[in-house]
């Protein structure tokens, strides 16, 4: 008997003796690594470790994951879509891959990537400090609009940020030069806050849920969520429609994503324990607890959402002179 | 039951304090391998602490990242391999000891004044959160501005050599600091097209570099001329630190106060706080000329003023949910999963779990003594492997450490890069103290300074419009004229003589 017809009997010897169909071993078989492309400590980090830890019981394998950081995120970004594409590696994406194509850091876009799901979006907002004069949006807007340019300062994240981005969007949907408001920028929304209590800029358009503790302590004020509905933590803060008409609306998102052309039966797979992971308790009370906002995107929906973020952001890149 | 005793039995809860226990031993083992931090630490432990009572996860986190931050300090003084920027500060004088004989005398004093510190932090934490958190939110770039400047400032005094020499190795420092896109602008410097680049240059790996792999080319290079540190005795090696407080009781005071309130800066923080306490020590020090030799004083000041930083940055977080390091940043977010939402309220919406936490607290510190002394007498022996072994066991370590805190073969290219050039210095009595400070601080500066122009308009003047940064900023001012104004001083009285 050659070798070739060895081993196929093997295979039937083996999966009678197991009790399932397909010749070879059932996927996972091994760990599988889970890279998240920010540090160890942040919120991105938290979602992929909490979301690691429910896929690995889901899956019966551990899902390990690994802090790839650097350059905007575009080091993890690369990573996960140059990874071997056999089912073992998965990873966090954020909204930033719709960002840093556009600033020329990398050529890597969505479309290197498999989205299997969308797991979490957290909308844009207008925060301002307690002892600010403005008691809505538009009182805000109608500063910004009458006054000269710099009366109003904003903060929140880095030169070219999500938030900065978020804040020249709404301007630009308000009719407003992006010049009017100069942005100061900071390590992270936590910073952005603390340095608009302490009276450094006049606002900051993160979401909502960075400034719950400032919020909850009457020290910051939320005038307006950038979303479709107002948002459960927040039941009283308006909808930027609501508050000022403007149809600008932005969330921060995180999706699980693969590299391309991975085996079908491992796609399935992953796809259907990622459903499960999402919708088991103790992922929907940490995120409620946390104040992250719930959101699922199949593979599909995901990857719309992507794409419509891409050319969104790329449009408010372009037109402010940040894209290259 | 009164409030007190009800969280004492949340606290006393076999439970809790098996968890306490195993977390102490998990933090001591993360912070004593070299790269990785007690970021990582309580990175780690979030998704277990999931699982877990409101009180045992707070005790897991609080407990396992006190134990790291001090274990970081023992690759530091054995191996000369710093965990932290923090530790940076006085690894010189901890190696300097260990291989004078002295290391378990040197690793005693950072596990004591550590715990002090950190109780000093703890009770400070207890009595006056709600006004050093207010004072926190006074802080904007202009203050931290000159903060950092400040923190730079101290280069000059800690470099052991001459004033230009110092100065050489910080603007290394600075010029390192500068590469990638991490700066105000968002755009790449440095780069040459690098991927890896763009993330600028990590501090563990450069830190690693500079201090430990140097050393180990030295050693090949001169042999044994720095002779082979001796297995010593770790006997009474926490009996001899009553004699040390003795010896330096008000260093002690001064480094767990300006720990504790550069702590509760959200934007400064214990990488600061040791710095500038080390210099402060040197600066009002009777034998300033011991310092970096394997001198305890700094170790006294610098250690204390590191822990009481990091009980510290407890303050913001827990009165207004403002991150003060990373590792609160961590816990901000675990305080809202166990529905202790961070606020002035919790003070007194939430008596008991706040109290259980001091307690927790008080007692992590005092479960710091036994379970560091079993830590330091288990990586002491570390040190009865002879040198011939021992440099390649830190070679390894080193390229381990690299590895570890960015997950790529990039953080070991840098370690080795940063290895040689550590060498190369040191080869031309540049200090590698003053390098770490312009890395670890010129970014902040660079950020505040910038962010303040664009607040200001480019009005150099606003620099000293808020009282507090006036304040800080003379202050300053007159730390640089010091010397000078001293000389004319001198000059004066000889001419009048």
């Amino acid at each position: 008997m050659n070798r070739r017809a060895v081993l196929p009997l093997m295979a039937a010897a083996l999966s009678l003796g197991l009790g399932v169909a397909p010749a070879m071993a059932e996927y996972p078989e091994r760990p599988i690594e889970m890279i998240v492309p920010w540090g160890a400590g942040g919120g991105t980090d938290a979602v992929g470790r909490i979301f690691a830890q429910i896929l690995q019981e889901e899956l019966g394998k551990p899902v390990n994951v690994v802090n790839r950081t650097g350059g905007s995120g575009v080091v993890g970004h690369s990573a996960i879509s140059r990874a071997k594409p056999d089912g073992y590696t998965i990873g966090v994406m954020t909204i930033e891959i719709d960002m840093m194509h556009w600033q020329g850091l990398t050529d890597l876009t969505y479309k290197d990537f498999d989205i299997l799901a969308l797991v979490n979006a957290d909308p844009g907002g207008i925060m301002v400090a307690e002892d600010a004069p403005w008691k809505d949006a538009a009182a805000l807007r109608d500063t910004i609009k009458a006054d000269p340019a710099g009366t109003v300062k904003a903060s929140g994240t880095g030169q070219g940020g999500i938030w900065h981005l978020n804040l020249l969007g709404w301007l630009m949907s308000e009719g407003i030069p992006v010049t009017a408001v100069p942005f100061v920028p900071s390590q992270g929304a936590a910073a952005g806050l603390t340095d608009m209590v302490a009276g450094g800029v006049q606002m900051v358009p993160s979401s909502l849920a960075e400034g719950r503790s400032l919020i909850d302590a009457k020290r910051v004020r939320a005038l307006a969520s950038m979303s479709d509905e107002r948002q459960s933590l927040f039941p009283d803060t308006p909808t930027l429609k609501e508050a000022t008409g403007s149809d600008w609306k932005l969330a921060v998102w995180r999706a699980i994503a693969a590299p391309k052309d991975m085996p079908p039966e491992a796609r399935a797979k992953l796809i259907e324990a990622i459903e499960k992971a999402y919708n088991s308790d103790a992922y929907q009370n940490f995120m409620k607890e946390r104040g992250f906002g719930l959101r699922w995107a199949g593979p599909e929906e995901a990857t719309q959402i992507v794409a419509a973020d891409d050319a969104s952001l790329g449009d408010v890149m372009k037109k402010a002179g940040l894209a290259k | 039951m009164s409030v007190l005793a009800q969280s004492f039995a949340m606290v006393f809860d076999p439970q809790v304090l098996l968890v306490m226990l195993l977390s102490g031993a998990f933090g001591l083992f993360v912070g004593a391998i070299p790269g990785l931090t007690a970021t990582m630490a309580t990175a780690l432990l979030v998704p277990i602490t999931f699982f877990m009572e409101p009180i045992a996860a707070i005790a897991s986190i609080v407990t396992a990242s006190a134990m790291a931050i001090f274990s970081g300090d023992i690759p530091g003084a054995l191996l000369r391999i710093p965990g932290t920027p923090a530790s940076a500060a006085y690894v010189e004088d901890s190696y300097r000891m260990t291989r004078a004989g002295r290391g378990p005398e040197a690793l005693g004093a950072l596990l004591v004044f550590s715990v002090i510190g950190g109780i000093f932090g703890t009770i400070v934490l207890i009595v006056a959160s709600p006004i050093l958190a207010e004072m926190a939110l006074k802080f904007s770039s202009f203050e931290y501005f000159w903060l950092v400047l400040l923190g730079l400032s101290a280069a000059i005094f800690v470099s052991p050599g001459s004033v230009p020499r110092g100065l050489v190795a910080l603007i290394i420092g600075l010029v390192a600091a500068s590469v990638g896109m991490d700066n105000p602008t968002a755009e790449p410097r440095f780069t040459f097209g690098n991927l890896d680049l763009l993330g600028g240059i990590s501090f563990i790996p450069a830190m690693i570099g500079l201090f430990a792999l140097a050393e180990v080319f030295r050693y090949f290079v001169h042999g044994h001329k720095l002779g082979a540190p001796l297995r010593p005795s770790t006997k009474g090696m926490l009996r001899s630190q009553i004699g040390v407080l003795r010896r330096y009781p008000k260093q002690m005071l001064r480094g767990n106060i300006t720990g504790t309130l550069i702590g509760a800066l959200p934007g400064a923080g214990a990488d600061i706080a040791a710095w500038i306490s080390y210099a402060m020590s040197k600066r009002f020090s009777r034998e300033p000329e011991k310092f970096g030799k394997g001198h305890v004083e700094g170790l006294v000041e610098a250690g204390a003023s590191n822990n009481a930083a990091v009980s510290g940055a407890w303050i913001p977080a827990l009165v207004f949910g403002i991150p003060g390091d990373s590792i609160t940043a961590i816990v901000i977010g675990v305080l809202y999963i166990k529905g202790m939402n961070p606020g002035p309220t919790i003070f007194i919406n939430q008596a008991e779990l706040i109290n259980a936490l001091f307690i927790v607290f008080l007692l992590a510190n005092l479960l710091m003594i036994p379970l560091g002394w079993l830590a330091i007498r288990a990586s002491t022996t570390i040190l009865a492997v002879p040198q011939k072994i021992l440099m390649p066991i830190i070679t390894l370590f080193c390229i381990v450490g690299a590895f570890a805190i960015t997950n790529s073969v990039f953080g070991i290219i840098l370690m080795l890069a940063f290895g040689v050039l550590g060498f190369l210095m040191e080869e031309n009595d540049i200090p590698i103290a003053p390098a770490i400070l312009g890395l670890v601080l010129g970014p902040l500066l660079e950020q505040h300074f910038i962010t303040s122009m664009i607040k200001a308009d480019g009005n150099l003047l606003s620099f000293f419009e808020r009282p507090i940064a006036a304040g800080l900023g003379i202050f300053t001012i007159l730390v640089w004229c010091a010397p000078l104004i001293r000389r004319i001083l001198i000059r004066r009285k000889e001419a009048l003589t």
